[in-house]
């Protein structure tokens, strides 16, 4: 019986940690736990759409904005990302002081970043490679769909470099 | 995955259905700075001079296109997150390590930017 309660403490540390590691990626903690037929995904289309239009509108995915914006001669980025953050600040004040639901009714947890050094290694990294193609995850997406299809090469590129993150995450500094 | 097909086709339809779309307005300073490196087509969002197919090829375009993403898709999951994720969404939230990320991605892309793109241009 001892020896069985401590294979099941080990495991439940192994958890933990993991919940640890994946905790630094934003993107897996809010995942909905639901199963829906397929269909229920088409609200993410939409919400995709607009969110291409804006991008393509507002010209922030375009290559000469972003050389504007680094090499401050222009306040057009600033401004639009500036409100955005400021929509968002508002967004999550609302969220919070009315604890609002996801559209299925679970809570929304907004967990508290834990920093580490990928911040500053990962941010640098992320930083050059947003000026030499001027994009970044989303926009990736919408400038192939604006009609500059070689950036499929781009994005492939970007999958292989979160793989290759993935192998090495154990050995970078964190 | 619907999400970002989503993306791409709302930016077809924002630079097919909805017209109007202009060249974008930029800076005077830059305009001269790229047309030494041959940039002159403001057309499309991205410069067609550089991002397209045959570019692909050649020393400069594999720098931009292949190692410029390989820099994204690595320096994202390296970082936690990307633009909308702690520029954003991060300081909506105020969340220190968001402010950290944030700094970091604006230096890293000045440096680029400002020292290190103008070789990769000229090759």
């Amino acid at each position: 019986m001892h020896e069985i309660g401590e294979v099941k403490n080990s495991f439940v540390e192994k958890l933990n940690t993991d919940f640890e590691v994946r905790s630094l990626d934003s993107v897996c903690i809010n995942t909905s736990e639901l199963k829906h037929p397929w269909w229920y995904n088409v609200k993410y289309l939409a919400a995709g759409l607009l969110f291409g239009i804006i991008l393509v509108k507002t010209e922030v995915i375009s290559w000469f904005r972003i050389q504007e914006m680094f090499r401050l001669q222009s306040f057009h980025m600033y401004g639009v990302i500036g409100s955005a953050v400021v929509t968002g600040m508002i967004s999550v004040w609302l969220i919070k002081k009315f604890q609002v639901k996801t559209i299925y009714g679970e809570p929304i947890q907004l967990y508290k970043i834990r920093f580490s050094k990928g911040q500053i290694y990962g941010g640098l990294l992320f930083g050059f490679g947003w000026a030499m193609t001027g994009a970044c995850p989303g926009p990736l997406f919408a400038l192939i769909g604006s009609g500059t299809t070689v950036i499929i090469v781009t994005l492939l590129s970007a999958v292989a470099g979160t793989w290759v993150y993935g192998h090495l995450r154990e050995k970078l500094p964190h | 995955m619907f999400f970002v097909f989503g993306i791409a086709a709302g930016a077809f339809i924002a630079v097919t259905l909805l017209s109007g779309h202009q060249p974008v307005n930029v800076n005077s300073g830059l305009v001269a700075e790229l047309k030494e490196y041959g940039i002159n087509n403001y057309s499309k969002l991205a410069p067609q001079d550089i991002f397209n197919w045959s570019v692909l090829f050649t020393v400069k375009g594999f720098i931009l296109m292949v190692v410029g993403g390989f820099l994204i898709g690595f320096g994202t999951r390296y970082a936690g997150g990307c633009t909308s994720g702690h520029s954003i969404m991060g300081l909506s939230n105020l969340q220190w390590p968001s402010l950290v990320a944030t700094v970091c991605f604006m230096i890293g892309g000045m440096v680029m930017a400002n020292f290190i793109l103008p070789s990769i241009l000229q090759l």
